[in-house]
């Protein structure tokens, strides 16, 4: 606030000096040129694309095009892997985070649990399919541990690394640690004094939670929810490292589509692309709209 | 009580997160029959294309952080400065990388500058490594925006600039040498971050055509066994060390720099 | 019979005791407050009146019930913190509800008693407002207002105003008094603030190191300190060392000067050194008609402290303090004058170690 002000009257200030307020705007020209050119444009393209007949003209075939039955499955699946991920995610890392934080577990697992939280959210891609693999794939090392040990067969039980569930536990292993990265600083804002406040006026630690602590949480929740469905719905490395192209799922789906491995369509390929940004687009939408509604008490 | 639940909660999560990497590990560790053995990462290191990609990611990495430092710091510096309104826009926009898949965007790279568009960059060689680079750093914008822009809050920008100003300084002086060295903290661990994200990423890589690490260690992973493993185990530990720099650089930063 | 006893309470956290064998009986409706300097303990024995902290040792007793071992939302007390600790989702409306909702009451009688609670802090009209966009003293009337609502058998209030600024403060307190005689709740206010604790309570408990010092009231606390510390820690004090001349008359030397005590001194041995103590407001310029306690000093320097006059003085290396009242034809004592100190014998304390 008062950085703003003081620049304001800053730049009213200097007698007999030009108020040349454009000039302002050219130290971010590099910047805004950057992401225009290099994220914004290229969206665009997608968006257009996916409107246009080869020779530019406007045709909704494309899009209509997605609503194949394979190709609408792949979204669905697609959907329910992300959606399930993040929610398991969310909940698993909130177990841990609110484990660690509120738990009463000594402070000293904070700092590793958090350094290991950044280096597990960011060890996704080729190698997370290499691990998962190593252990849960028909050869791997619990895989074999409870044939040979227990007698437990996962495969008989109707387990497949190369499968929903299977992707979803991969896909865990990045969503957890993002979760626990994000939320920890959250349930830090939580200050003790509510939680007394809440016990001496007679709340039980349940009413404390339903009524205070969750809804106070509640629009970092959702935000985490939102990214880590984006998160998971545009990983393309461990998809493809993990299950090759044996899962139908858009990602997938979209990669052998620009490689020109499959359809052999590109303005099909637009449409897919065009499918992706509104999925994860209106995942935030929901997002941005739960949290205007949790969020009216703050600034 | 309340404290059974709070181990049990984490040791069952640990679980899930050791036993993968003591899988790979073992893996990797298992390709001479019977015993262990070093075997797989003797054929990893001894393969030229592992050296090839390895190197031609980091050189990779190494410009993508670069160019990304002359566009971040120079960009948050004079917002916080000139145009500190602006802040919450620019700020959604350097978010919307983690939103926007990367397959979206690279392919959007690929229809927008192929071979007969008015910036041809996927025609050439070294178009498409700028290309790639540019890929980078949009894919680390979020990460280096914000380790920038919160090491820039530390420091009062507006009161040093006008020092600065005050003995005559220009702005390529005061960004060059008072902000940057001011933030180098932070700059670094947003690199670090640069760094750990471009040698594990694929998609754009091998939508580009690049010889990059990510699609190298794919490709081995669809033809060999073991090797894969050890692979993993090298990219956990690049990524640890990244990250792990990134700590001890950010905890470096709490300590005052200078004696006041 | 009280109505809060608290008896023989101590505190360890770890290996360091916080709070040593602290003993208190408080009536039904009495206003009392903590008073001591920071890390005391003040907090700490609020902290075991409310629940929050497990005593290691003693008891708590409410209104006949002993209450050591209950939870806080088991008690019935209300609690005003330093932050306010306003919950930051909720409307003023919903904050003063809490404490009703949780306890199940019917939604009209919750609105009744919450419409009664702001008028009687005078906020009704803010009843939609968002603690964020409420100043500081708002947000702590609100606070008071959620901390009442239920109707608590004890009002806690832990430095309460310390995050105020000094006009508010002085305005808040009075109200917080007013409030609390006029719903006759016992209650107990902590602070570090003497002239806070001076001004709005029944009794004082100075607290030192985890013990209370001197239990008394305000007059009491401030006129006959018990201890060296309590004299030290409430008001400003001058100390000054003198020779016993005869203990069971009373009469000491200061300097060259004679002056006797109105009572007589046990304990010390004539001859020996002896630590005497006044306030400021003790001592005054010595005129023709004052009796013969007076001593001569030079003056070091001269403030204008609005309805007073505070000089310092060195008597005879003794370095004190003293005040005059302002009037408009005042003359400030200038620094190196030499001065006639008369010193009001009723004013004089001997300090204990
Ligand atoms: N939870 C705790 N663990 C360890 N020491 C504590 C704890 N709470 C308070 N203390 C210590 O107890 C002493 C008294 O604290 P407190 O009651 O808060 O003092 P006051 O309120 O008088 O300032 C302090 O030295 C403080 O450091
Ligand atoms: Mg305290």
């Amino acid at each position: 606030m008062s950085t703003q002000t003081a620049t304001q009257a800053k730049g009213a200030a200097p007698p007999g000096q030009f108020r040349r307020l454009p000039m302002h705007w050219l130290g971010v020209v590099p910047f805004a040129a950057f992401v225009l050119l290099f994220l914004i444009l290229p969206t665009m393209k997608i968006v257009i694309g996916a409107f246009q007949t080869p020779d530019g003209g406007f045709t909704l075939a494309n899009v209509s095009g997605l609503f194949t039955s394979s190709i609408l499955a792949a979204y669905w699946i697609s959907i329910k892997i992300s959606f399930t991920s993040a929610i398991l995610g969310c909940l698993i890392g909130f177990a841990m985070a609110a484990a660690v934080v509120l738990g009463g577990l000594p402070r000293a697992i904070r700092g590793p649990l958090l350094t290991f939280s950044g280096v597990a959210s960011n060890f996704a891609g080729v190698p997370l399919a290499f691990a998962f693999l190593a252990t849960l794939g028909p050869v791997g090392l619990v895989t074999v541990f409870l044939r040979s040990e227990l007698g437990i067969d996962l495969r008989l039980l109707g387990f497949n690394i190369l499968s929903f569930w299977g992707l979803t536990i991969t896909y865990l292993f990045f969503q957890i640690p993002l979760m626990i990265l994000i939320i920890t600083p959250a349930l830090d804002g939580l200050k003790r004094e509510w939680r007394e406040a809440a016990s001496i006026l007679g709340a039980t630690n349940a009413q404390y939670w339903r009524l205070v602590a969750f809804p106070i949480l509640l629009p970092s929740l959702l935000g985490t929810l939102a990214l880590l469905f984006a998160n998971a719905f545009g990983a393309v490395a461990t998809a493809i490292a993990l299950t090759g192209s044996s899962l139908n799922i858009v990602p997938i789906l979209l990669f052998a589509q620009i490689r020109g491995d499959v359809l052999g369509d590109p303005h099909l390929g637009y449409a897919l692309a065009f499918g992706m940004i509104v999925v994860t687009g209106i995942a935030n939408a929901i997002y941005i709209w739960l949290r205007a509604r949790s969020e009216r008490w703050l600034k | 009580m309340k404290r059974l639940w709070a181990w049990a909660a984490l040791i069952i999560g640990l679980l899930y997160f050791i036993l993968p990497l003591v899988g790979m590990t073992n893996f990797s560790l298992k390709m001479r029959r019977g015993e262990y053995s070093f075997d797989a990462y003797a054929k990893v290191f001894a393969d030229s294309r592992f050296h090839e990609t390895f190197s031609y990611s980091v050189w990779m990495a190494l410009l993508t952080i670069i160019f990304g430092v002359f566009l971040v710091v120079p960009t948050a510096y004079w917002v916080r400065l000139k145009l500190p309104f602006l802040r919450p826009y620019i700020e959604f926009i350097t978010l919307l990388p983690l939103v926007i898949p990367a397959i979206v965007i690279v392919f959007g790279y690929i229809r927008l500058y192929n071979t007969s568009s008015w910036l041809p960059l996927t025609g050439s060689y070294v178009g498409t490594d700028i290309l790639l680079v540019f890929g980078y750093a949009t894919l680390s914008l979020p990460y280096m925006y914000r380790a920038v822009d919160t090491g820039l809050r530390t420091i009062d920008v507006t009161t040093l600039t006008e020092a600065a100003q005050s003995l005559g300084a220009g702005w390529v002086t005061i960004i060059g040498r008072i902000i940057l060295p001011n933030v180098t903290v932070a700059v670094m661990s947003g690199a670090f971050v640069t760094f750990a994200i471009v040698m594990g990423e694929f998609t754009m890589a091998a939508l580009l055509n690049k010889p990059a690490f990510g699609p190298y260690m794919q490709l081995l992973g669809a033809n060999r066994a073991y090797e894969p493993a050890a692979l993993a185990v090298i990219a956990f530990g690049i990524t640890w060390a990244c990250l792990g720099l990134m700590q001890l650089v950010s905890r470096l930063q709490k300590t005052p720099q200078r004696p006041v | 019979m009280s109505f809060l006893t608290l008896s023989h309470l101590q505190k360890s956290f770890g290996a360091t005791k916080v709070v040593h064998d602290f003993n208190m009986a408080i009536d039904k409706g009495e206003f009392i407050s903590f008073l001591g300097p920071s890390g005391c303990g003040k907090t700490t024995v609020l902290r075991m009146i409310a629940g929050f902290e497990l005593p290691s040792g003693g008891s708590i007793v409410i209104d006949g019930k002993d209450q050591t071992r209950l939870k806080p939302n088991q008690r019935n007390i209300g609690m005003v913190f330093q932050a306010y600790a306003l919950f930051p989702n909720m409307n003023v409306f919903d904050n003063v509800a809490f404490g009703l909702k949780v306890a199940g009451k019917p939604k009209n009688e919750i609105e009744a008693r919450v419409k009664e609670m702001l008028k009687l802090i005078h906020l009704e009209h803010l009843a939609d407002r968002y603690p964020y966009q409420m100043s500081g003293g708002q947000q702590q009337r609100v606070a008071l207002a959620r901390a009442l609502a239920p109707a608590p058998q004890v009002l806690l209030l832990d430095e309460p105003l310390s995050a105020l600024d000094a006009k508010i403060r002085v305005s808040l307190r009075e109200e917080i008094r007013q409030i609390q005689r006029q719903l006759g709740i016992t209650t107990v206010f902590v602070t570090h603030d003497q002239e806070e604790a001076l001004s709005i309570s029944d009794r004082i408990v100075v607290m030192n190191a985890g013990k209370a010092d001197q239990i008394g009231t305000p007059g009491e606390i401030y006129n006959r300190p018990t201890t060296r510390f309590v004299a030290n820690f409430v008001g400003t004090l001058n100390v000054i060392q003198a020779t016993l001349v005869n203990g069971s008359t009373g009469a000491l030397k200061i300097g060259e000067e004679t002056l006797s005590l109105p009572q007589s001194i046990e304990g010390k041995a004539d001859d020996s050194l002896i630590s005497i103590a006044f306030r400021p407001e003790a001592a005054m310029l010595a005129g023709p008609s004052t009796g013969p306690a007076v001593l001569s000093g030079t003056v070091l320097s001269s403030n204008f402290l609005g309805s007073v006059l505070r000089t310092k003085v060195d008597l005879g290396g003794n370095i004190i303090s003293f005040d005059m009242f302002n009037q408009p034809s005042a003359v400030l004592p200038k620094a190196g004058e030499t001065v006639m100190l008369a010193l009001q014998q009723d004013g004089l304390m001997v300090l204990g170690d």
